[in-house]
């Protein structure tokens, strides 16, 4: 994991003392709002419905067990005891006073975490596989590039004030599970004859224009990341919009322009800026590299886990939705759900984090990862130390056994907190979990993602869901529209609208006729909900929601 | 005819908690809205939303919010006001929390 070196220290204690600084000149009134919010922004200060919020990023994912405990400390000492994990690999705080946030944030600086750039148009918090260095399937670890990316566009005078917000995300395996196709910058770290570099895959995103992203270069070798990444970014200050907020996305400018246009741009920009690059970044990110290499994973029997599986059918259930195919042998990722039934998803208690930092700790090489997905993950676990950690994690509801399956459900906060909002997403979450928990479905439902955001924005990314819900208000009443066939992969889709939307009390049996439409018609137990669709198309499932409109037609 | 205004109440966020607070017709801010004051007049409201902006190194966002009358005062009419004035529906915390403490 990366280690602060003294100049990341001093810069962070600089930034956050000047926070300081600007919070007591807005509140003795020497700064007004309009002077004073654009700096609360770029230090992640947001002010929602009830309160102001606290973004935090969680650099690609990744957490070590003491910067985890004091993210339980911040929960405790200065909110209402609680995180809430988002889908950008950050984490919010809902409650926190104006006047603590100078603390809070040199409290995250002590472990080497910031809220720089998790707002703004800014290049936000660089995103990751929340597997990365440790999937079977992955061809290298991410990380150390996300890593340059972020201390390279930090504070980047270029980059603080573009045309609107720029999002980058970063796989190192070729089955993508940081959904790289809806971000601005998509990078695919791919090899060609023995050479590491990146597949570059630009103006992906979702919000009220989804756009999966075009490829930009099928091949950029490694030493051309930042010139080419700069390019890319000059071009979109360039070309970018800033005329109308709405067009203002890179999606947009590549829209508008061509992927044709925009390559050519870009690459002749690569030219004069590649010979500004001396070596220096590559020094760089050789000494970042040695921060990010594996631990050394022990060899021994894995007898302990093979009784646990044979014998216990609740630890059976759990290693077979919350385990993933790790790259060391006898070892496993192992995924913590945040999604107990009824419960919020995303969030966890301080209690929860510091327990979760301790099995780190213990049994994880000292390592965690955060999802987009909204789990937090042991990404090196020998699977002998499987039973204890489930054990464990059973006395503090955190052994939900539900990865994948439809009560893992990716959810904004919605209006219950949001600001943006324009429906409730999280009691909408609540209920599909808990509804399908009663009906003992979900296990023989199978792989099944449902993703809800409550508002056009999409944080909850309802456009790449196999089962999208998206919360509207229409003439003040709250109300849910319902998309089909998102997909978040390496095969990513926009999903396709079902029809007229559903009230609040409408969208839980709604959801659960989809489900049944499936269930009728896959041809196996084997055939996912996502390739149920495919096979069968829309129809049958709007023929189930809205047969009032069917008995017309006939 | 031109369309029926609808009453407002002046409601904001405090500086300092971050807080919901409301707009009275004696000028200061409470954290109730039935205790704010209902306009009735559309120009009035906006001198009212002048007067309330004056305070702006105490307050944050300042706006004229639907409303209408109640029997213990002004009342939201839409639900993103409801739940400004309540707090969220997963946790019994902000505004909620408070008054049952009280």
């Amino acid at each position: 994991m990366y280690k602060y070196n003294e100049f990341d220290e001093a810069f962070l204690a600089e930034r956050n003392a000047q926070f300081r600084a600007q919070v007591e000149r807005r509140i003795d009134g020497s700064l007004t709002e309009d002077e004073f919010k654009p700096l609360r922004l770029m230090n992640g200060v947001y002010l929602q419905l009830h309160a102001y919020m606290l973004r935090v990023a969680i650099p690609y994912g990744t957490l070590n067990p003491n910067q985890m405990r004091t993210l339980a400390l911040l929960a405790e000492k200065w909110d209402k005891g609680y995180g809430h994990f988002t889908t950008r690999q950050n984490i919010q705080y809902n409650w926190p006073k104006l006047r603590d946030l100078p603390d809070m944030l040199d409290a995250l600086g002590e472990v080497g975490l910031h809220a720089i750039q998790t707002s703004g148009n800014t290049i936000r918090n660089t995103t990751a596989d929340h597997f990365a260095g440790a999937a079977a399937d992955e061809l290298t670890d991410p990380r150390p590039y996300a890593e340059l990316i972020r201390q390279w566009s930090t504070d980047h005078p270029e980059f603080q004030f573009l045309g609107r917000k720029f999002k980058i995300a970063i796989t190192g395996s070729s089955a993508d599970r940081a959904v790289i196709k809806a971000h601005d910058v998509g990078l695919q770290v791919v090899e060609q004859d023995g050479k590491v570099g990146f597949k570059v895959i630009v103006g992906g995103g979702l919000g009220r224009t989804p756009m999966i992203g075009q490829v930009l270069r099928e091949f950029l070798p490694q030493a051309d990341l930042l010139p080419y990444l700069e390019s890319v970014l000059t071009v979109y200050n360039v070309l970018g919009r800033r005329d109308n907020k709405y067009k203002a996305r890179i999606k947009i400018t590549v829209s508008e322009n061509g992927i044709d246009t925009y390559r050519a741009m870009t690459e002749e920009a690569f030219m004069a800026i590649r010979g500004q690059y001396d070596g220096t970044d590559q020094q760089l990110l050789e000494e970042i590299k040695t921060h990010f290499q594996a631990p050394e994973f022990r060899s021994a029997p894995t007898d302990a886990f093979d009784a646990a599986y044979a014998n216990d059918p609740v630890f059976r259930a759990w290693a077979d939705t919350n385990l993933h195919a790790h790259r060391a042998e006898g070892h496993a990722i192992a995924t913590i759900s945040i999604k107990a039934h009824g419960q919020t998803p995303g969030d966890a208690t301080a209690e929860q984090m510091r327990v979760m930092a301790d099995l780190a700790e213990q049994y994880a090489y000292g390592e965690l990862r955060i999802s987009h997905q909204q789990n937090v993950i042991l990404p090196h676990v020998h699977k002998n130390d499987l039973p204890a950690i489930h054990a464990t994690l059973k006395t503090h509801g955190l052994a939900t056994a539900n990865i994948g399956l439809i009560s893992d459900i990716i959810a904004c906060p919605g209006m219950d907190y949001c600001a943006l909002a324009t429906a409730r997403s999280i009691p909408v979450a609540q209920e599909i979990a808990t509804r399908f928990d009663e009906l003992k479905m979900e296990h023989d439902i199978g792989h099944l993602q449902i993703k809800i955001s409550g508002c056009i924005n999409a944080c909850g990314h309802h456009h790449v869901a196999h089962i999208g819900i998206l919360g509207l208000d229409r003439a003040g009443v709250e109300n849910y529209q319902i998309t089909l066939g998102g997909d978040a992969t390496e095969t990513a889709a926009i999903g396709t609208r079902t029809g007229p939307g559903f009230a609040y009390d409408e969208i839980v049996p709604a959801v659960e006729r989809i489900v049944e439409v499936y269930m009728a018609q896959r041809d196996s137990a084997e055939e996912t909900f996502l390739e149920t669709y495919r096979r069968i198309g829309m129809e049958p499932f709007k023929a189930a929601l809205y047969p009032e409109a069917q008995k017309k037609v006939a | 005819m031109a369309r029926a205004f609808t009453p407002k109440v002046i409601t904001a966020n405090d500086l300092l908690e971050g807080d919901v607070i409301y707009f009275t017709a004696d000028n200061t801010w409470t954290r109730n809205l039935s205790e704010a004051e209902l306009i009735t007049d559309e120009a009035e409201a906006q001198l009212r939303l002048i007067e309330a902006e004056k305070q702006n190194i105490r307050i944050v966002g300042a706006y004229l919010a639907d409303a209408k009358a109640g029997p213990n005062g002004p009342e939201p009419t839409h639900f993103r006001e409801e739940f400004r004035r309540t707090g969220p529906s997963n946790y019994f915390h902000g505004k909620q929390e408070a008054e049952a403490n009280v």
